[in-house]
């Protein structure tokens, strides 16, 4: 993320920020870095300061040290400036639930005074073809489900054409051929040029979606980076799965790799090695395991997930770390 | 900006300025489009109904001044009814939907959520607060205009109506009188500034609107209070609620403007120290709803 990040510019640069609430610190002092143009997955589990982040970012509240600048200008200094060009949907939609989704959608919009009211009712529309809402515009907001509120709070974020979105959670409480939607969605802006920040605890979606990660871990940034770069760090290995593990462990001894016997279940045993920078290709590690006389019932080459990287960084289970 | 085809002018990156104070129409649409906000204003408009009909039905007359003021002169003049239920209704019912009102400008917002969805649009906050205030204030009007309103209505319609005899012992015509009623709601509107801009500052203290609202009301309930008490006689010029039943002087001939000028100076010093307390408090708040 150097020289390449330095000519195309970044969309969010703080350096130091921090947010402590009395004696607890939610956000320690990190440097964000979101090369304009990127997907960018800001990635950490439950309570470790993503939306605290976003919320700094987006002006909502101060930072207690640190600089902000988004789309090169300062924040909070120069929010009338860059808000405008900004779509956000933070910590979950919230809309009035007693107006329909147009309405909501609307009263929204003229809060923007950069958004013309000329084209409110089209713009309106726009955004809720947009996320598939259009068949329920009418409908008051309290009869939406909460795939639906997502959606319109989605559809809140584009109702002006943006240079960036925030989109904290997006796929939260979406079914999976929402989640799709989402995806399609943010691709698709991202090929128009827009820089989409999305905040996530699922790996998964992080991995599918962006360009550029960071993973935050009890309010420090951890890593950042594109995704091959936070991905190196891991190691691809053999995953194999055979009746003959004592064969198997020998032959892949012979040829320099570090094997060892993952588990064994009724059936067949799993052996595990990892690649390191030796340059065996498959096909010569499994020619080998056939001359050894190693039946094969599976095989496969693992590379790293950033799953492994991720709960390497961030440490598993629930813990919500304080 | 590749997309920009509903601007065509946002080439650069500075945005025109436009819309301007729409959401000032969207607030009062939104205030106005509130089940709560009709259920109010139904209440308001049912204090002259009820006092109408009940002294309707009642066959005893009131001697002079038995009662609430001009309650013993309605059955003889339909047009005091509205003045009736306006000494009724403001010591405790116009600023109890006040409080419901201006206690859940921002802290409705906070709790609803949209709050932050406002402020990242982006509205200034000053700007949200000069709307919200504006929008309690216009609430303040229509409130006392309904009651105005539905009082001369309801009176015309169980009561006779006639030239009004007044406080000073004149009488002026049915039109003169309706232009006091009229004066009189003006009177209790601006009465009510004060309070409003209370409970905006209040409702920037917190995210629950019921506990703004209480708020608001208990301190018009404590404003009240302290003014009957004698040893605070010092203070009493300029608790917020003092020239509230003021109006009375309006029901004078030849009118006497000063209660009303008074009144409007103490309020316009609530507007001024709230509003201040308000924005101190509104620009530097971290929005964590």
């Amino acid at each position: 993320m150097t020289g390449e990040t330095q000519v195309q510019g970044l969309a969010i640069e703080t350096r130091g920020l921090a947010k402590k609430f009395g004696s607890q610190t939610a956000v320690n002092g990190i440097d964000l870095m979101v090369p304009r143009g990127s997907v960018f997955g800001f990635l950490g589990p439950n309570g470790s300061g993503k939306t605290t982040s976003i919320r700094m970012l987006l002006g909502l509240s101060l930072a207690t040290s640190g600089t902000i600048s988004v789309l090169g200008q300062s924040m909070p200094a120069r929010l009338h400036e860059v808000l405008p060009h900004v779509g956000a949907l933070v910590e979950g939609p919230a809309f009035y639930p007693f107006l329909s989704g147009a309405a909501n959608l609307r009263r929204l919009d003229t809060a923007d005074r950069f958004a013309p009211r000329g084209t409110r009712r089209a713009r309106v529309q726009g955004a809720l073809e947009r996320v598939g809402l259009s068949h329920a515009a009418d409908k008051k907001v309290h009869a939406y489900s909460l795939g639906m509120k997502q959606r319109l709070g989605i559809a809140n974020a584009l109702l002006l054409p943006r240079e960036l979105l925030v989109l904290d959670e997006p796929t939260n409480g979406l079914d999976p051929q929402g989640t799709r939607e989402v995806r399609s969605l943010v691709h698709s802006l991202a090929a128009e040029g827009t820089t989409v920040f999305v905040s996530s605890h699922l790996l998964a979606e992080v991995e599918q979606m962006c360009t550029h990660a960071a993973v935050m871990s009890a309010g420090s940034l951890v890593a950042q980076g594109t995704l091959a770069q936070l991905r190196q760090v891991g190691e691809s290995r053999v995953h194999l799965r055979t009746p003959d593990a004592a064969g198997a462990l020998r032959v892949l001894t012979h040829l320099g790799l570090d094997p060892v016997l993952a588990t064994s279940d009724a059936a067949d045993e799993v052996v595990i090695a990892l690649l390191g920078d030796t340059n065996w290709q498959p096909e010569a590690i499994v020619t080998a395991l056939v001359a050894g006389g190693v039946r094969i019932r599976g095989f496969a080459i693992e590379e790293p997930s950033l799953e492994e990287r991720f709960v390497a960084l961030t440490g598993e289970g629930f813990d919500v770390v304080q | 900006m590749s997309s920009s085809e509903f601007l065509p002018q946002t080439q650069t990156h500075t945005r025109a300025r436009v819309g301007g104070w729409d959401l000032l129409g969207s607030e009062i649409s939104v205030l106005f489009r509130r089940r709560r906000t009709w259920a109010m204003l139904a209440a308001v408009a049912l204090i002259p109904t009820l006092l109408a009909v009940a002294v309707r039905l009642s066959s005893s007359t009131l001697d002079p001044g038995e009662g609430p003021p001009f309650l013993d002169r309605v059955s003889q003049n339909g047009l005091f009814v509205g003045f009736t239920a306006m000494v009724v209704a403001i010591p405790l019912f116009l600023p109890l939907t006040i409080g419901v009102v201006a206690g859940d400008t921002i802290a409705g917002e906070a709790s609803l959520g949209t709050l932050r969805y406002l402020l990242v649009a982006p509205t200034g906050r000053v700007r949200l607060l000069l709307i919200k205030y504006a929008g309690a204030a216009l609430f303040c009007l229509v409130a006392t205009l309904t009651l105005t309103v539905s009082g001369a209505l309801i009176g015309a319609a169980l009561f006779p109506v006639g030239p009004v005899t007044l406080l000073s012992g004149d009488t002026i015509s049915v039109t003169e009188s309706l232009w006091r009623s009229l004066l009189v709601a003006a009177y209790v509107t601006v009465s009510l500034l004060g309070l409003s801009m209370i409970g905006l500052f209040i409702s920037t203290l917190t995210d629950v609107p019921v506990g703004a609202m209480a708020a608001t009301i208990v301190v018009s309930v404590v404003a009240q209070l302290l003014d009957v008490i004698p040893q605070l006689d010092w203070l009493h010029p300029w608790l917020f609620s003092h020239y509230w039943l003021g109006f009375a002087d309006l029901l004078r001939q030849p009118l006497d403007l000063g209660s009303f000028g008074q009144n409007a100076i103490v309020q316009v010093c609530y507007v001024a120290v709230f509003g201040a307390l308000a924005y101190s408090r509104f620009v530097t708040k971290d929005i964590l709803s």
